[in-house]
């Protein structure tokens, strides 16, 4: 971060159960403006959860999320992305009849000024707003260069395409934040480096803050300013990528894990 | 998506368009005139044949809309036209309103009961929803039968009269083949269009991932409520066809089996695509028909106990059996058949 940076988004303590399982415990981490932040730990720490709560899908019993300033812990999940909070998804959850344009107009639903019967009738007002929105769908499109699979249904789409739908789809929403779940799981290195360079891009272009969940430590070092480890549910560190790296707690977080094979794991840590 | 062959887009503009070349502005205008000349070279039987899809296909954009686009499936389909028909019939033989003025009335009642039958749907999805809609094709009919038959007749036919346009009255079917056709292409370019509007994304978005459509800022439940209002609305107008083309009512033409011949419809069409509802309204009432007229000869092969029962039952075991055969060998129904079909001949003779 060169400029004094402002805090866009602070998480204060958030507590998340089901059942008797504790989920989540006094997570705190503030988001800087302009940062991309990595969130990282073992499966099963909390970080998709972590995610969740900010968007609103899981109702946290304990502690606030503010976002510029604001307390967002009792809006609805339809408001907070109306607030530009954006998401993609740790398992590609895409509208899969739908073609990738389709997925991506789709995002533009809180700024697409029309009633059904505009639509039905699909005249002057719906034509103009669906050309108005069509055109910045288009950016994103060449963005993440999506342009040859456009107009193809997105259930025919390879794995590593459909992940980068799942990211224009975020984008669509013009996010002011964008929380990335695992964004690069499950893909080789080509693509991994594609989709870090399509990150980077996002955010030099759109000079929002990232929360990226990420296993590959490389990748992690690469791209992000800090990171944020949980454990467990709770927090187990907080720094910048050289210093996380060496820290005690940390390696033994991802040691203990090697150490009890009965805990899965799909990415090795190479740290 | 494929387009014809040299078509491309220098702007979204014609991107958005749907009729693309002065081809396919011909091939509709000469469809056009070729549907308007019908009633004078097809005999009475087959137009009356299609009056009935006429009516269907009106009436099935809304279960597109509904269980095609939304995924909310509806075993209410029937009592919904019900609705329609019964308010229209009312307000024309009790108030003497012409069918002008009761129809979009009797529409909007189909409509707003549909709405309160979709409430539901704010709790609960999938199997229970079916099962919700299935009290409404049970309460609806329960209703006309026992609670005013002094008003809607009961379990009695009651006619209707034939609707009037500036002294021209749609007493035959030849003539209310223009009525029926005129509001079945009315119907479809209004489908057509909304599905590809933000309203029709918000409703495949919550057919395919209700999760991530609330994410990314779609308001389920107003949009699974819009989607019941707007089916009930085209099964309400569906069902104020129907009693044009029967020029009565009777309780009978809305009962479950109804609803379960149009989700047929959609099935064996494709769910989510217009072309393919039109495809299967036309595919289905045709079985009807060809099942019927073999009935009595099969059931001549039976003795005369049982052959009564296997005239009855020859229709639905058809239907049945065609469904059951779409699903295991056509899921995606005849849409996609009509895919591979456009895809062929837009590129013919060069063969990728
Ligand atoms: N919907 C849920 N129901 C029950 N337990 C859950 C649910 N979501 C997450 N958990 C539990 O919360 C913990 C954290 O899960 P998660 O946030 O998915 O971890 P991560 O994304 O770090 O792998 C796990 O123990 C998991 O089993
Ligand atoms: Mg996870």
């Amino acid at each position: 971060m060169s400029s004094p940076a402002e805090r866009k988004m602070m998480v204060e303590d958030l507590a998340l159960s089901f059942g008797s399982v504790q989920a989540l415990s006094g997570i705190c981490f503030t988001v800087y403006d302009n940062e991309i932040l990595a969130l990282i730990g073992p499966n099963g720490a909390g970080k998709t959860s972590v995610l969740n709560c900010i968007s609103g899908f899981y109702r946290p019993k304990g502690g606030r999320i503010l976002f510029k300033g604001k307390d967002i812990s009792r809006l609805s999940t339809t408001k907070r992305a109306q607030l530009g909070i954006s998401r993609t998804f740790q398992n590609i959850e895409l509208y899969t009849g739908l073609t990738a344009l389709d997925n991506l107009m789709a995002s533009r639903h809180i700024y697409i000024r029309y009633g059904p019967v505009a639509g039905s009738l699909f005249l002057g007002k719906a034509r103009r707003e669906e050309v108005k929105n069509r055109a910045e769908v288009e950016e994103i499109i060449d963005l993440l260069e999506l342009a040859e699979v456009r107009h193809k249904v997105v259930e025919s789409l390879p794995y590593g395409v459909r992940k980068r739908v799942d990211l224009g789809r975020a984008l669509a929403l013009d996010p002011q934040i964008l929380l990335l779940d695992e964004p690069m799981a499950g893909m080789n290195v080509e693509e991994k480096e594609d989709m870090a360079r399509f990150i980077l891009d996002v955010q030099e272009l759109k000079k929002i803050p990232i929360i990226i969940v990420e296993h590959d430590m490389g990748v992690v070092m690469d791209i992000s300013q800090r990171v944020v480890v949980l454990d467990f549910g709770t927090k187990i560190a907080e720094g910048a990528p050289e210093d996380i790296k060496h820290d005690r707690k940390v390696i033994r977080a991802y040691l203990g894990k090697q150490a009890k094979p009965d805990r899965e794991e799909n990415e090795p840590v190479s740290a | 998506m494929w387009r014809p062959c040299g078509t491309f887009d220098d702007t979204y503009e014609k991107d958005v368009t749907i009729m693309r070349t002065a081809a396919q502005w011909a091939v509709t205008i000469a469809g056009l005139v070729l549907l308007g000349l019908l009633p004078f070279l097809l005999g009475g039987g087959l137009i009356t044949t299609l009056n009935l899809i006429g009516v269907s296909v009106v009436s099935i954009m809304g279960l597109h809309i509904l269980t095609g686009l939304t995924g909310q499936i509806s075993l209410g389909h029937g009592a919904f036209m019900g609705v329609g028909a019964y308010a229209m019939m009312m307000l024309m033989n009790l108030t003497g309103f012409s069918f002008w003025l009761a129809m979009p009335l009797a529409v909007l009642t189909s409509g707003l009961v549909g709405l309160f039958f979709g409430l539901p749907s704010l709790r609960i999805k999938g199997f229970y929803l079916a099962m919700a809609t299935l009290a409404a094709q049970f309460i609806i009919p329960w209703t006309i039968i026992n609670v005013r038959p002094d008003l809607t007749g009961g379990t009695s036919t009651l006619t209707v009269d034939a609707p009037n346009l500036f002294g021209f009255a749609f007493s035959s079917q030849q003539r209310i083949f223009y009525l029926v056709m005129a509001f079945a292409v009315i119907s479809v370019i209004l489908a057509r269009n909304l599905q590809r509007s933000k309203v029709g994304r918000a409703f495949v978005a919550i057919r395919d991932n209700d999760l991530a459509a609330e994410i990314m800022g779609v308001e389920i439940f107003r949009y699974k409520l819009l989607a019941f209002f707007i089916c009930s609305l085209y099964s309400g107008l569906g069902g104020c066809l129907l009693a044009v083309w029967m020029g009565a009512v009777n309780v009978d033409s809305f009962l479950l089996h109804e609803s379960i011949w149009y989700l047929g419809m959609i099935i064996v069409g494709g769910l989510g695509s217009v072309p393919g509802a039109v495809f299967g309204v036309v595919f289905i009432r045709f079985l009807e028909i060809v099942s019927q007229s073999i009935g009595p000869p099969i059931a001549g092969f039976f003795p005369d106990a049982i052959g009564a029962a296997v005239k009855s039952g020859i229709s639905p075991f058809i239907f049945g059996l065609v469904i059951l055969l779409f699903l295991a060998y056509e899921p995606r129904g005849l849409a996609h058949r009509w895919e591979i079909f456009k895809h062929f001949y837009r590129r013919w003779p060069f063969s990728h």
